[in-house]
């Protein structure tokens, strides 16, 4: 394993924020890892540590295969990181928004540009990355569609799903939309959570990657199966809207199964403390997307339901 | 009359509620032109709110003179506006990339396909931003090339200082504008001044502008006097000045004044150790139509931006 400093940023009163690659293995640029872009992603952060410590004893081992090289991104903001913020500096710019970046545009377009100049000619790419509202999915890997995708390929990290979702504007300056047009087999990887550690889903993040490294002749290890990806579009998913605001009380949790007619969740009046609103599951479906905050307003969306699906 | 354009509950005892007063005048037959002007999508640029109250006050003063519809939508973003933030409180969200919205999506998705749906049909909007609260602006319109050719026509009406055909930040996809042209509304996007701030010679010339327009347009039926023709540029004469390291920016020229090849535009010093780190040097003749206001840089930030050529002034 060897460091490499990607990009480093000065500022007059903090140290400099370095944006780290950790490459093992020699040869062709076969696959980049990288973790959050937002300050706030700690569960993608701790998932690219596992996955460094893991390919460190695979390498000193002996497993990575001859010719091939892996690169871990562990965090791009660590700066947002450390001050628990979503984006990067004082403008508050998402680097996620900024791709293929600008080598003289603003720091964040700077930022984007070294990252993206590194790692663009990677065969595939993997992101770990979050929705950006409060809430939990079941791990799955999500790929923009803009005619570059491969959602066979994305099967082999035998996640539970792989949702295509179909570009939209904003989505054409994101990394996976751009690693996508430069030819590399890019993969968004969603876990269960964002803010906090969930060391069951990042094992099984962790393991879906490695899943993928050896499927793909990069890695030797030896993994269960996982899963055979159940492949949807994300305008398939049954969108569950609430119909007021106020205090969420959920009872349907992420991955359940329910039947028509069942109590997801109710929302109470905060002043009052009654129901207003008791939630009902709109059709036969999996769980695929939960809200998870405490409060939640008319209209927002509660729920993401895989329709007519069963576990 | 104060319509509601939207409103949508929150979660603790209040709505989310978008307005707009339409103004319809008593000079005409009452089936003149509509045109739009809107603004406070970001919430820390307040330019706009001294436009709507200055347009609001002028055509109640004398309704007589307007023969048409002028609807004003002084805050898309009320929330933001109300506690100074650019992006959407909670949600953290830019909402001038949300656009064209979805009336079945998430909240903000749903305000976005409503103020489209209560704009659409109109025969001009106007967005009206001030800059951020990074850097200084003159007045100027800016336009996406893909729909310049019609709007410059409007634009060059606008009693503006420059009007900036292709400035992608403001009027790429996803944007109020960009949707607006899009579904056949010609709109105009507006900067000038700063962000948290209101400057009152800009908001009079822009107003200004507005009505002379809306003259052009025959909904007003008296022409401004000393209206000025803008330059206008490409993003070719345009030269951006950025920051090469972080410091602190202390500018040596004052905002909108022409500088010459060589001229001192400011230093970026670091105060811990008392020392001129840069010397920001012009590298071409121009005018300083944006200068960086808020003082602490890093590498890429922008410092100043430089109208390099000017080519084109109406009746020159």
């Amino acid at each position: 394993m060897f460091a490499e400093d990607i990009y480093t940023l000065s500022t007059p009163y903090r140290e400099d924020m370095s944006v780290k690659g950790y490459h093992f293995g020699k040869g062709e640029q076969s696959a980049c890892i990288i973790g959050p872009m937002r300050g706030k992603g700690v569960q993608q952060m701790y998932i690219c540590s596992q996955l460094v410590k893991t390919l460190k004893e695979l390498e000193s081992n002996g497993c990575i295969c001859s010719g091939r090289e892996v690169m871990v991104i562990p965090v791009v903001n660590s700066y947002s990181m450390n001050i628990g913020t979503h984006f990067f500096g004082v403008e508050g710019e998402d680097i996620n928004c900024q791709f293929p970046g600008r080598a003289y545009g603003d720091t964040a377009e700077q930022i984007a540009a070294a990252v993206f100049n590194r790692i663009k000619d990677y065969s595939f790419g993997i992101q770990l990355t979050a929705f950006h509202m409060a809430g939990e999915s079941v791990p799955h890997i999500r790929m923009v569609e803009n005619g570059y995708q491969n959602s066979s390929l994305a099967n082999l990290f035998g996640l539970p799903f792989v949702v295509v979702k179909k570009a939209r504007p904003i989505d054409t300056k994101s990394l996976n939309y751009n690693w996508q047009s430069m030819q590399t087999a890019a993969f968004s990887l969603y876990t269960d959570s964002n803010e906090k550690v969930s060391v069951k889903s990042a094992k099984q993040a962790l393991a879906a990657i490695l899943r993928f490294l050896t499927r793909m002749g990069i890695i030797r290890y030896e993994s269960h199966s996982g899963f055979i990806s159940h492949v949807l579009k994300e305008k398939d998913l049954t969108a569950v809207h609430t119909m007021c605001g106020g205090i969420f009380r959920r009872k349907a949790k992420v991955g359940q199964d329910i039947r028509y007619g069942d109590a997801m969740a109710e929302i109470i009046d905060p002043y009052r403390g009654n129901i207003k609103e008791t939630i009902l599951a709109p059709t036969d479906g999996i769980v695929f997307f939960a809200h998870s905050e405490s409060l939640i307003a008319e209209g927002d969306l509660a729920y993401y339901l895989v329709h007519r699906l069963h576990e | 009359m104060v319509k509601t354009v939207f409103s949508i509950g929150l979660s603790t005892g209040e709505n989310l509620v978008i307005k707009k007063n339409r103004l319809e005048g008593t000079g005409g037959c009452g089936k003149g032109k509509r045109v739009a002007v809107v603004s406070g999508i970001h919430g820390d640029e307040l330019e706009g709110q001294y436009v709507c109250y200055e347009i609001v006050r002028r055509i109640k003063e004398r309704p007589g003179l307007l023969d048409g519809t002028v609807d004003i939508y002084p805050a898309l973003n009320p929330i933001g506006i109300t506690v100074a933030s650019r992006k959407i409180p909670k949600l953290d969200m830019d909402m001038n990339r949300m656009f064209p919205g979805d009336e079945k999506g998430a909240v903000f998705e749903r305000v976005a396909a409503a103020i489209i749906q209560d704009l659409a049909g109109a025969d001009l909007c106007i967005d009206v931003h001030a800059s951020n609260r990074f850097v200084k602006e003159i007045p100027q319109v800016r336009l996406c090339e893909e729909f310049s050719e019609q709007l410059i026509s409007y634009a060059r009406h606008m009693n503006v200082d420059m009007v900036w055909t292709n400035a992608t930040e403001t009027v790429h996809e996803a944007t109020l504008a960009h949707s607006m042209n899009c579904i056949g509304v010609p709109t105009l996007v507006v900067e000038m001044g700063l962000g948290m701030r209101v400057n009152r010679s800009y908001g009079r010339q822009v107003v200004e502008g507005i009505f002379n327009l809306l003259y052009e347009l025959g909904i007003w039926k008296e022409q401004p006097k000393n209206i000025q023709y803008p330059v206008l540029s490409t993003d070719g004469e345009v030269e951006f000045i950025r920051a090469d390291c972080s410091g602190v920016f202390i500018p040596s020229i004052e905002h909108n004044h022409f500088v010459k090849k060589g001229d001192k535009i400011g230093e970026i010093i670091t105060p811990i150790e008392g020392t001129v780190e840069r010397e920001i040097i012009a590298r071409k003749d121009g005018l300083v139509f944006t200068l960086r206001e808020y003082p602490m840089v890093s590498k890429g930030s922008l410092l100043a931006r430089i109208l390099t050529d000017i080519r084109t002034k109406e009746g020159e």
